[in-house]
């Protein structure tokens, strides 16, 4: 355990601040990447994502594709891009937007498949347009679900971004494989430590988000019903 | 091509090696989590409890449990068994979730009919609602085997030997065949431990056929993503 307190006192000195490979870069480096792997991937997955949920179709589609990337290992998608792109952050950008878009695409269909069928069908009996009905019902909605997969990415980002420095990426991970090339082990430590903090940081933030986006009134789509609800009368998953 | 050409032996010790990492979490957190599912499922004060705790195990990312897990189970940084352990433990905060979900989702008609016919509560447990709650399993295993096969290769770049050595390998000499096949054998080996599974879970479950569409509706409680690197 004494290691163990030398990779805290790590994260603690007041010299592991300072210059290009400080703390304070570091963590920065991380978050702008997992920020942006989150920002292409929504870009890519969400309208997607709300196509599949509103028509219904492709839904099996997206579920294969979501399994098949799950069997995918992130470290070898990285290494191969990186090769062929040349070692930087192109590679480990790629393969993290890869990552991420199955858990975004999956919050957003199914946050539209959540939304009970009565609701839509009141919407379009008041006269609201196909527009309207996804815009002001189906996604406010399904926006707690939409978070729920926002949160479940991030996290995939975040813990995989260490990864990034492995090919030269910068981020968290140059501690880790710093402090392993040098037999530096609370180095190590300390960059596992604050990759640990910015996963559980990102948990608890987008937990605080996913209860304040429930729409006023709204008892169905609670984090807790996340996965179970589906008032759409079709097919189990696949 | 030369490369692969000349490495056969390599990549079947490799492959050995990998099934040797990855198979033991999935048994392992498989066995494990029944009882705990059980006891969340079963104990009301106690679910919120141990799902919060494997939350938040779920919630660290794998390369540094690799890295911190040494110091706690007194293993060497480099040793098989510390990314054995840290498998096991996501495939356990996977699968004690299904577990107790899938074991709350056993109508209470039918656990009340077993009772009434005279189940004592360790044969209800085994013969009705282990069974009925089958699908649910099958369906949470498979996700922790195709996750644990693809999270063995991260072990590489802390040097545990496994499918992930090439692609350490593949990049330091810049040989992306070599990549490639590290990446087609991790999904290889994924997808044929699936549909191992899948195999086991008719012969385990051969009624889910004949009354599936009931079954299937219970089935949509799909376990969480798996954490990656």
């Amino acid at each position: 355990m004494n290691l163990f307190v030398q990779g805290i006192l790590w994260v603690f000195d007041p010299a592991h601040y300072v210059g290009v490979n400080g703390i304070g870069t570091r963590v920065g480096q991380h978050l702008l990447i997992s920020l942006g792997v989150l920002a292409v991937a929504s870009v890519i997955a969400i309208p997607l994502g709300y196509v599949i949920g509103h028509t219904g179709r492709g839904r099996s589609l997206a579920i294969g594709v979501s399994g098949a990337t799950r069997a995918l290992p992130t470290l070898g998608l990285l290494s191969l891009i990186a090769l062929i792109v040349n070692v930087g952050l192109i590679g480990p950008f790629v393969a993290l937007v890869v990552l991420a878009i199955p858990s975004i695409l999956a919050g957003a269909y199914s946050g539209f498949e959540a939304v009970d069928r009565r609701a839509i069908d009141a919407a379009r009996a008041v006269g609201m347009t196909e527009l309207q009905i996804v815009g002001r019902v189906e996604m406010p909605l399904g926006l707690p679900l939409l978070i729920g997969g926002l949160r479940t990415a991030s996290l995939q980002v975040i813990a995989t971004a260490t990864l990034a420095d492995y090919v030269g990426g910068g981020g968290l991970g140059h501690y880790i494989f710093l402090g392993l090339k040098t037999n530096d082990y609370p180095q190590m430590l300390a960059g596992s430590i604050l990759v640990i903090l910015l996963a559980i940081l990102s948990e608890v933030l987008f937990s605080i988000v996913q209860r304040l986006v429930i729409p006023a009134g709204v008892t169905a789509g609670r984090p807790q019903d996340v996965r179970v609800k589906s008032t759409r009368s079709r097919a189990a998953l696949g | 091509m030369t490369w692969l050409l000349n490495n056969g032996e390599l990549i079947g010790q490799l492959v050995v090696a990998h099934l040797l990492i990855a198979i033991p979490p999935i048994i392992l957190s498989f066995v494990i989590s029944v009882p705990i599912g059980w006891v969340a499922n079963r104990y009301r004060w106690s679910r919120g409890t141990l799902l919060t705790v494997l939350g938040l195990l779920y919630a660290i990312p794998s390369l540094p449990l690799f890295i911190i897990l040494p110091l706690i189970i007194g293993t060497g940084l480099r040793d098989p068994i510390n990314l054995v352990v840290a498998l096991t433990l996501y495939g356990i905060a996977l699968m004690v979730r299904t577990t107790a979900d899938g074991l709350g989702s056993v109508d209470a008609d039918i656990r009340q009919s077993a009772t009434a016919v005279g189940f004592s509560s360790r044969s209800q447990f085994f013969r009705v609602e282990l069974p009925l709650a089958g699908p649910v399993l099958l369906a949470g295993i498979r996700v922790v085997a195709v996750s644990t096969i693809s999270l063995t290769t991260v072990g590489a770049v802390i040097g545990i030997s496994s499918l992930g050595a090439l692609f350490t390998d593949g990049i330091q000499r810049g040989i992306a065949v070599e990549i490639l096949t590290g990446i087609v054998l991790t999904i290889v080996i994924a997808l044929a431990v699936d549909g191992l599974l899948v195999l086991l879970g008719r012969a385990l479950m051969p009624w889910v056929a004949v009354t599936s569409g009931r079954l299937a509706r219970r089935d949509r409680r799909r376990p969480r993503e798996a954490v990656t690197a």
